[in-house]
């Protein structure tokens, strides 16, 4: 560790870890839920398990670009943290604040967490992924805001490099999409309007250029390219990142009560979306191929080439394959889309986060990279996750296809649950990749522990 | 990439093209709110319906539903289920009303969430609103 200060990212990867873990599990209830739709009822009814499986991926995904933050900003910018004391401040509040929030949707029912909260007041609760209280989204505020002061006052008084810039530029923009969860009008149109400006300009903007940062922080560090090389790529990404993903939102607005023209735009620039996808495939394997050392630590490299590849493929091609309107007219709010939030969410920002985490835990913890045994179940993991959540998407795109077949295209369309029954097996195929999926979790977790024979990898 | 492109020149796509689209995006939204009152259906806002989208919301609805197609995909679509219960607010209500508080054995069960005749009413007004809204033919049949 070249700053002392860079340590406060620990903490963050260890709340951000834990979570990923409590997410994984209620996905698995949920699974179990499509199935056995009694199961756990009415004590943790599905609306109340998704909204704890949807907001803790939102919250430790948040733990892990603060975290990444923290470790690569100081270094970049060549001197120590602004305040770590804030760091770990903010750090307590946005964990408690969290666990408090999770605590009221399963304890209390979401009804009096609404009246508990005041959500009377400023009436912002009960739309997907936004369900906080009010209160616990004016937390969030905060610490987004102290925390991009801290990073932004490290970077102003050190050296600004590209991926400092566009690191603090995606965080920036984060802190400032997020505002727009508190727009509530009484008019349906108009709410999902700006809703999506939080949630596609989050997943499909800004969050694009953070991930695009910390990718290439890492390329940078474990394969010794030419930083001039490395930041141009850069550019080239989250420019086509904005360029196709800002009107890309257009394709959240074909069927919500928004003008026809967005039939067109939506169709076009999202089709589109896919291209910074794949030059961030393109980037990874090329700077690999061009790395002018062989780092030590090989899972992270791993790490990076596979949040390449995954995001391209769940984001790119899962998102291409249902965002032309005369296709999503019958696809869009099946299992299709289902597919491809789990894909996407999971090769772009979940393995960027197990990136940096696996990168950056070693040094905090006083060597380069992990020895050897503790590498090779690490990647164990890598492989079950990734190949467990392709089945995953695999499952439900055939759950989604029949669905559409039954429900929306056939001569005779069946009732939902009616189609639902008929296409339980893929359910259950999904449930069964999830308890792949959480095994390699539970190895992630163990490679922590790996020891080593004797010590290697402490000189390269 | 090639030496005749170096990173200055990605830079200034990255920022020209940015700020470009960011502000196509503020016209074509601008354009779109002039537009919205030919589709939205606003002249059957109310205070009720109003209420409902509280009710709506309160009760973490899209947890288990699709609303024109977005939220959670547990339950049926519900911007048509006006259409579908036959374009009546009272089956609406009465199926709300009917929900088993200890669910239906092996099956889905929307909870029975114990609303005030006020809210029942609220709600069922809000989806019938929502059925209005000029969806562009969307869903493309009954069934949602």
């Amino acid at each position: 560790m070249t700053y002392e200060t860079q340590a406060v990212a620990k903490p963050y990867f260890i709340a951000a870890i834990g979570l990923f873990v409590a997410q994984v599990l209620f996905g698995l209830i949920l699974g179990m839920q499509y199935v056995v739709g009694d199961f756990l009822f009415p004590e943790i009814p599905f609306n109340v398990a998704r909204m704890v499986h949807t907001n803790l991926l939102i919250v430790w995904l948040l733990f892990g670009f603060m975290g990444a933050s923290y470790f690569l900003v100081p270094e970049e910018a060549e001197r120590e943290l602004h305040s770590p004391k804030l760091a770990m401040i903010l750090f307590w509040t946005f964990l408690i604040a969290g666990a408090l929030t999770i605590i009221g949707y399963l304890f209390v029912p979401y009804a009096g967490l609404a009246k508990m909260t005041g959500n009377e007041f400023l009436p912002t609760m009960g739309r997907e992924f936004l369900e906080q209280p009010s209160i616990t989204k004016i937390g969030i505020v905060i610490v987004a805001l102290g925390f991009v002061y801290n990073i932004t006052m490290t970077v102003l008084a050190g050296r600004k490099t590209v991926v400092n810039v566009v690191l603090i530029t995606g965080l920036v923009g984060l802190a400032v999409m997020f505002l727009f969860s508190f727009v509530n009008p009484d008019n349906l149109v108009l709410d999902k309007y700006y809703w999506w400006w939080v949630v596609h300009l989050w997943v499909e903007g800004v969050w694009e250029l953070i991930l695009g940062s910390i990718l290439a922080y890492v390329l940078i560090k474990t394969t010794g390219v030419d930083r001039e090389v490395v930041e141009k790529w850069l550019y080239v990404i989250i420019a086509m990142a904005l360029i196709t993903g800002i009107i890309g939102t257009g394709h959240h607005y074909f069927w919500i009560g928004t003008p026809g023209y967005w039939l067109w735009l939506g169709s076009i620039f999202s089709a589109l979306e896919p291209i910074p996808f794949f030059l961030m495939t393109i980037f990874a394997f090329n700077m690999v191929n061009q790395r002018r050392r062989d780092h030590p630590n090989k899972a992270a490299v791993l790490w990076a080439m596979g949040t390449g590849v995954m995001a391209f493929l769940g984001a790119g091609v899962w998102g291409f394959m249902h965002t032309l309107a005369p296709v999503n007219y019958f696809t869009h709010g099946t299992q299709i889309t289902a597919a491809h939030g789990h894909m996407a969410f999971y090769g772009a920002y979940a393995m960027i986060v197990m990136c940096i985490i696996s990168y950056a835990m070693p040094i905090m913890r006083g060597r380069v990279a992990n020895g050897r045994r503790a590498q090779v179940v690490e990647m164990w993991s890598f492989w079950l996750m990734t190949v467990a959540m392709v089945f995953i998407t695999l499952f439900l795109t055939a759950a989604g296809v029949l669905q559409v077949w039954l429900q929306r295209y056939s001569d005779s369309p069946q009732p939902f649950m009616v189609v639902q029954d008929q296409i339980a097996l893929f359910y259950w195929m999904r449930e069964g990749a999830g308890v792949v999926f959480m095994i390699g979790l539970m190895l992630y977790l163990i490679s922590f522990w790996v020891k080593e024979p004797e010590p290697v990898g402490a000189t390269a | 990439m090639a030496e005749f492109f170096n990173k200055t020149m990605a830079r200034n796509i990255y920022f020209g093209g940015s700020v470009f689209f960011v502000l196509l995006f503020l016209a074509l939204t601008f354009d779109t709110h002039r537009q919205l009152p030919q589709t939205d259906n606003r002249g059957e806002i109310t205070e009720q319906t109003s209420l409902g989208k509280r009710v709506w919301e309160e009760n973490n609805c899209i947890g288990c539903h699709t609303l024109l197609g977005e939220g959670a995909y547990f339950a049926p679509e519900l911007g048509n289920v006006y259409e579908r219960y036959g374009r009546s607010t009272e089956a609406i209500k009465a199926f709300i009303k009917s929900r088993p508080e200890g669910g239906i054995p092996g099956r889905r069960s929307m909870p029975q969430f114990n609303l005030s005749d006020e809210e029942l009413e609220a709600l069922a007004q809000f989806l019938k609103y929502v059925n209005g809204i000029d969806t562009g033919d969307w869903p493309p049949n009954i069934q949602g």
